[in-house]
């Protein structure tokens, strides 16, 4: 995974953690800085608490138990599911700019890349030019495109694209929403609605609905997790935007709490920079974390 | 959810009184909330270890182990200290009396620039401004189209130049179309970028050097962790940095990156956007900023919104005929209206003080029941909507399968609204100042 020591890589100024960590027992000093690092990583206080605790307990040499702490709370990684027979249906949905367009863009270029015929479905009617952006990325990426006008009920356009996509026997439809708010009661009514539509096209669909994360949140991405979960039946997560400074560390909570996967990371700007998650390489990231606010 | 921090700090006290006398070691225990608090609120730690050392010395006085309520004591110190973290007045980028004022945007992606751009244009239109969109942002596909249908939108023109120019070259030609077109104020919108990313630095400082900006905005996303101190530290350094607008304040997120930004950076915060309308762009409060990171409460934003959202002649109508006992349908229907136009219910009453604390944990509010009430009004006739009491049984049943609800919960609704007509009745000649436009409905709404 080169992308996963790139990003390592670009890390500035770690090595204290990694002496502090060698040692053999959790003293005071350790464990203070441990803190830090993960609360400066966007852990959260409940979590790194509960990890902080773990390590403390641990017979094993701190080194070993954080890390097989983290990795237990992140699960293992799960790959994207596909369809039995038919289209494979994903959505993406999330806050306003995590990235929810882009995501699909790099995965549609991922998966013509492995040969496969895709078409990217504009739902997201409510933002100005969103259905462009898609479909430059549909152009650029020799997908297909369907996108409604406008103020058009997104519903009706999730269904119109998915159904394309079964009646040209295409292999994957990727559907992108409008960005909203957890809070947004009537636009979560929406989204439910646009998962209705998708089911009623394809009979199992959706098959994955990503939720869309960007690194760069703290702890209201919990929340966000939690309020998106009720609303529809998100499968899995995808973290974006992952540079090094934003690193992302709520998934810790959100995959242990919500028991949902982190699927993918958006780790650059370029159209291959859409990577499956690697929870190990990304907790030596998280590990690694510079400290230059002090 | 998280417990606000009155929450966590009166169960702390309550144990700690137990014990008779509050000690040195209890404030430090109160502390120890406090910085949970900040923490969860997303202030960075090295702000919160700053702001927790300042709010020890203030705490550790005499005062606040003598006074009758440590809590409300405490409470006190933190929010004074928030809030002269977060700045005192609210101010605003500096606009020039005759050339051409440049505010230039610029943040990482989906911070929220182009919209901000959009609603800077609106609000400057309406002081009397000229404003002009500028798309600089030549890197997101789309970029462009979308500053040209918001600027379409709000009625201010978008300068985007030809479709090959490059940042640099757009920024070049600002100066003569603002003069063409008569502008005076221009609204750069810039390609976000990811923290590290030389290159774009480079082209935002090549693009501020033409066009010499009054003001370098950062557009800052109100749910950003940790990271926030650093991204503003990053650009401060390498393309200088005046002030802050924060976005997407409408959502929950308690926003403690407002203070690590200004603790840790020291620019003001000009704006806070609450919405996706074009003029949901505002003041940036430091007090509310400060209660809303504690978990406090809104009281204030509540009040801007229900005067925002209610029309007071409308209101004394209502109150009039309310008086009267002479109360419609339609009336009933319109307060409704009122009442959900000022937002979900459920963020209006995170926005009441301390009743977080009162509605046990976990509390939902069926905005569906709403919704069921206004189908129920809306399949009556005109005559049944004034005169309820034509309603017998087969109204009732036409009027349930008509609005997809049940006989029974006409009836309910039927039952509830003669209810308040009674109690507005026999309210008559008393005199009730203050009949607000929630006031009478409150209680009864299902």
């Amino acid at each position: 995974m080169p992308r996963w020591s790139e990003i390592a890589g670009r890390l500035r100024g770690l090595g204290g953690l990694r002496a502090l960590v060698s040692r053999r027992r959790p003293d005071a000093e350790l464990l203070e800085e441990l803190e830090s690092t993960l609360l400066l990583g966007d852990v959260g206080v409940t979590a790194t608490e509960r990890i902080l605790e773990a390590v403390r307990r641990s017979p094993d040499e701190p080194a070993n138990a954080l890390r097989r702490e983290l990795l237990q709370a992140l699960g293992g990684g799960a790959p994207l599911v596909r369809a039995a027979a038919g289209p494979t249906v994903t959505l993406a949905v999330g806050v306003n700019g995590t990235g929810k367009t882009t995501t699909l863009g790099k995965l549609a270029h991922r998966y013509r890349a492995e040969g496969r015929q895709v078409i990217l479905v504009a739902a997201d009617t409510f933002r100005a030019a969103a259905a462009e952006q898609l479909e430059v990325w549909a152009r650029r990426t020799g997908a297909g495109f369907v996108g409604g006008s406008p103020g058009q009920d997104p519903a009706a356009v999730a269904y119109d694209g998915v159904e394309a996509a079964l009646r040209r026997g295409l292999d994957d439809a990727l559907v992108d929403t409008a960005g909203r708010l957890a809070t947004e009661h009537n636009l979560m009514a929406e989204l439910r609605k646009i998962h209705r539509s998708v089911g009623r096209a394809v009979s199992g669909a959706p098959h994955e609905v990503l939720l869309i994360l960007d690194a760069g949140f703290g702890q209201n991405a919990v929340a966000q997790a939690r309020r998106f979960t009720e609303a529809v039946a998100v499968t899995g997560l995808v973290l974006t935007k992952l540079d090094g400074i934003s690193r992302g560390g709520a998934v810790v909570g959100i995959a242990s709490e919500l028991n949902l996967p982190v699927k993918l990371v958006g780790t650059g700007e370029g159209v291959s920079d859409l990577e499956p998650f690697d929870p190990e390489a990304y907790v030596d990231a998280l590990l690694d974390t510079p400290d230059t606010a002090r | 959810m998280f417990e606000s921090l009155t929450q966590r700090l009166t169960a702390s006290f309550a144990r700690l009184r137990k014990k008779g006398q509050l000690s040195e070691a209890d404030v430090v225990e109160a502390l120890r909330e406090v910085r949970v608090a900040l923490l969860e609120a997303d202030v960075n730690l090295r702000v919160v270890q700053g702001l927790v050392a300042r709010i020890r010395e203030e705490a550790t006085g005499q005062a606040v182990l003598q006074s009758l309520s440590p809590t409300q004591s405490v409470i006190r110190i933190v929010h004074e200290a928030l809030k002269e973290t977060l700045g005192g007045v609210s101010t605003r980028p500096p606009l020039s009396g005759q050339d051409l004022t440049v505010w230039m945007l610029m943040g990482l992606q989906g911070a929220g620039k182009t919209t901000a751009a959009a609603k800077l244009g609106l609000l400057l239109t309406r002081e009397g401004r000229r404003p002009l969109l500028v798309a600089a942002d030549r890197q997101r596909p789309a970029a462009i189209r979308q500053l040209e249908l918001l600027g379409q939108r709000v009625g201010v023109p978008v300068f985007a130049g030809s479709e090959t120019d490059d940042a640099l070259a757009v920024a070049r030609g600002v100066a003569v179309q603002a003069r063409r077109l008569g502008r005076d104020v221009a609204i750069v919108d810039t390609a976000g970028r990811l923290s590290i990313d030389a290159a774009l630095m480079a082209e935002l400082r090549a693009v501020k050097q033409v066009l010499a900006p009054r003001a370098m905005i950062l557009v800052v996303d109100a749910m950003t962790g940790q990271a926030a101190v650093e991204v503003a530290q990053q650009f401060r350094d390498e393309v200088g940095l005046d002030g802050v607008i924060l976005t997407k304040l409408d959502g929950d997120a308690r926003a403690g990156a407002a203070l690590s930004m200004r603790s840790a950076v020291g620019c003001p915060i000009y704006w806070a956007s609450t919405g996706e309308k074009p003029e949901a762009l505002e003041v940036f409060h430091p007090e509310r900023m400060a209660s809303r990171i504690l978990g406090m409460g809104d009281v204030l934003t509540l009040i801007e919104r229900a005067q925002a959202a209610v029309d007071p002649a409308e209101v004394r109508r209502v109150e009039q005929r309310l008086r009267q006992g002479t109360l419609t349908m339609d009336d009933f229907l319109d307060q409704l209206r009122q009442v959900r136009r000022m937002g979900p219910i459920g963020d209006l009453l995170k926005m009441i003080p301390g009743l977080n604390r009162v509605l046990p944990k976990g509390t939902s509010i069926d905005e569906h029941a709403l919704v069921e009430v206004e189908a129920i009004i809306q399949s009556m006739t005109v005559r049944e909507r004034q005169h309820p009491e034509v309603i017998d049984a087969s109204r009732r049943r036409r009027i349930a399968r008509g609005s997809g609800t049940s006989v029974q919960a006409v009836n309910r609704l039927l039952k509830q609204f003669e209810d308040l007509r009674r109690l507005m009745k026999s309210q008559k000649g008393a005199r009730r100042p203050g009949v607000g436009p929630i006031g009478p409905f409150g209680p009864r709404l299902p």
